[in-house]
């Protein structure tokens, strides 16, 4: 487990979704209002691509006709089958203890603490102005 | 196998109306009389016709009257024949093919109070459904209400078509009440033949259709329990599936987890997969044993997860297995012990303790 730089922040504003390839796994990081979120680009159903996937909020119920919604932007949908993914922590809505995409922490560091190092950023150069996305996989 | 020594719990029998002139004096002065006036036909629906093969073994049929319709019969062939502790009379008399609420909430009673006292007071191995007018979900409340109190009865009988899905929440009183007095819902095989048994696709032309099309009309209704939230809403309500076979279960659970996997979110009260559901809260009668052999009768069983779904039963007078041949010995002794004495207990608690007492 090593830590990527993987882009500048401002690459990824508010709203928007990239993916990056880390040592051969692709993973899709997502900026959801200024938070980052990071995941394995692969559905564990059968394969598909999350990155092409519907953001949506969490609805559950307190009984039948009761709709409650919370957490917009944050539950995946994958774009196959519809399966919903919980973007903080990988799990599934429908089985979380068994089927789960991969999660991997993700921060958003200043450039100012990146240059000392130890990163690896071997596509770009780091400045200390900027704030950079920080993937740990 | 030593039928006699089964002592199980049958939980599908059909004791039989003689006639609708049997119902005469349990019904009240003015449905006697409209009876009489009005010159009203007996409540035969097209389901078991009969002179059908399946409507009665041959063994079963007497010269003296509709097959199912004497208790020493009865006790002969089936109670005693079988060991049976305990046998749940589930009367098909065609109430629910009627339009009127009053005439229905009417004929119920006197169908329920005929149960009572020509059945359950003369043999005391018998208990029974509660015939519900569920042209009236407030009118079967209230059926329901008039029963609970003898422990006698022990489930609430609905056919397994009517006018509209069982979810739906117009039938949720009937649920509330049932959950309330512990009355599992027993949905029979049957149709007040509203509309087509063949769900969608016009109505058919034949008999085998006919019953081969109930199993389509059990999952229609299963499901929409499940979609609708009956079972979030009445988490301790059983539902009993009578004479829907049991072969098609597990296929059918696949399709609807797989698909609640995908649309969870457009009924977020489903919290949990169709299939835990089913298992918890779904029981099925074994008769008829629709899959073609003990082989597949066990793969059944483990599809479906679970050994404590099925309920022994006989569907008398009903000819779905011949001479002894109720359950196949290769089950092993402790799945026939599951299947005649432990799941329908667990089912019926009013029988487990009136049993036990």
């Amino acid at each position: 487990m090593s830590k990527h730089v993987v882009f500048p922040l401002k690459d990824l504003p508010p709203g928007n979704r990239k993916v990056v390839n880390i040592g051969g796994r692709p993973i899709v990081i997502f900026n959801i209002n200024g938070e980052v979120f990071a995941l394995l680009d692969r559905c564990p159903h059968q394969g598909g691509q999350l990155s092409y996937g519907q953001l949506t909020g969490l609805v559950e119920a307190s009984e039948p006709g009761k709709y409650c919604y919370s957490r917009p932007g944050e539950i995946l949908r994958c774009p196959w089958h519809g399966w919903e993914f919980d973007v903080r922590t990988g799990k599934s809505w429908c089985d979380p203890s068994r089927i789960r995409t991969k999660s991997y922490n993700v921060a958003i560091e200043p450039g100012s603490k990146l240059v000392e190092g130890p990163y690896i950023a071997e596509v770009f150069r780091v400045t200390v102005e900027e704030d950079y996305i920080v993937v740990e996989a | 196998m030593n039928v006699a020594s089964l002592g199980g719990i049958d939980c599908d029998i059909h004791p039989a109306l003689p006639a609708l002139r049997s119902l005469l004096p349990y019904l009240d002065d003015h449905w006697r009389d409209a009876v009489i006036q009005r010159g009203v036909h007996e409540l035969n629906s097209i389901a078991y016709p009969d002179n059908a093969p399946i409507t009665a073994r041959t063994d079963f049929r007497s010269s003296g009257g509709r097959p199912g319709s004497d208790l020493d019969l009865l006790r002969a062939h089936t109670l005693d024949h079988f060991g049976s502790k305990a046998a749940i009379c589930n009367c098909l008399y065609g109430v629910q093919l009627l339009f009127s609420e009053d005439m229905a909430s009417a004929f119920a009673r006197a169908l329920n109070t005929w149960i009572a006292r020509e059945w359950l007071d003369r043999e005391p191995r018998l208990r029974a459904s509660i015939i519900v007018p569920l042209q009236s979900p407030e009118r079967a409340v209230d059926e329901i209400e008039h029963w609970a109190r003898d422990q006698r009865f022990v489930q609430v009988l609905l056919p397994a078509m009517a006018d509209l899905p069982y979810g739906r929440r117009t039938y949720w009183p009937i649920y509330a009440a049932a959950e309330r007095h512990r009355l599992p819902i027993g949905i029979h095989a049957g149709s007040s033949y509203r509309h087509p048994v063949t769900a969608g696709v016009g109505w058919p032309s034949y008999y085998t259709e006919d019953y081969a099309a109930q199993a389509v009309g059990f999952q229609s209704q299963l499901t929409s329990l499940v979609c609708e939230g009956v079972f979030s809403k009445f988490p301790n309500l059983r539902v009993v599936l009578m004479e829907s076979g049991c072969s098609w279960l597990p296929a059918h659970l696949w399709r609807l987890t797989k698909y609640w996997r995908s649309l969870r979110m457009e009924i977020p009260w489903v919290d949990r997969s169709p299939t835990e559901i089913v298992r918890s809260n779904v029981r099925l009668t074994l008769q008829p044993i629709d899959t073609p052999g003990e082989e597949e009768l066990l793969k059944t069983i483990d599809h479906i997860g679970t050994d404590g779904l099925l309920l022994f039963s006989t569907d008398y007078p009903h000819w779905q297995f011949d001479g002894d041949e109720i359950l196949p010995a290769e089950l092993g002794a402790d799945l026939i012990r599951k299947i005649t004495v432990d799941n329908p207990l667990e089912t019926y608690s009013r029988i487990k303790e009136t049993l036990s007492s």
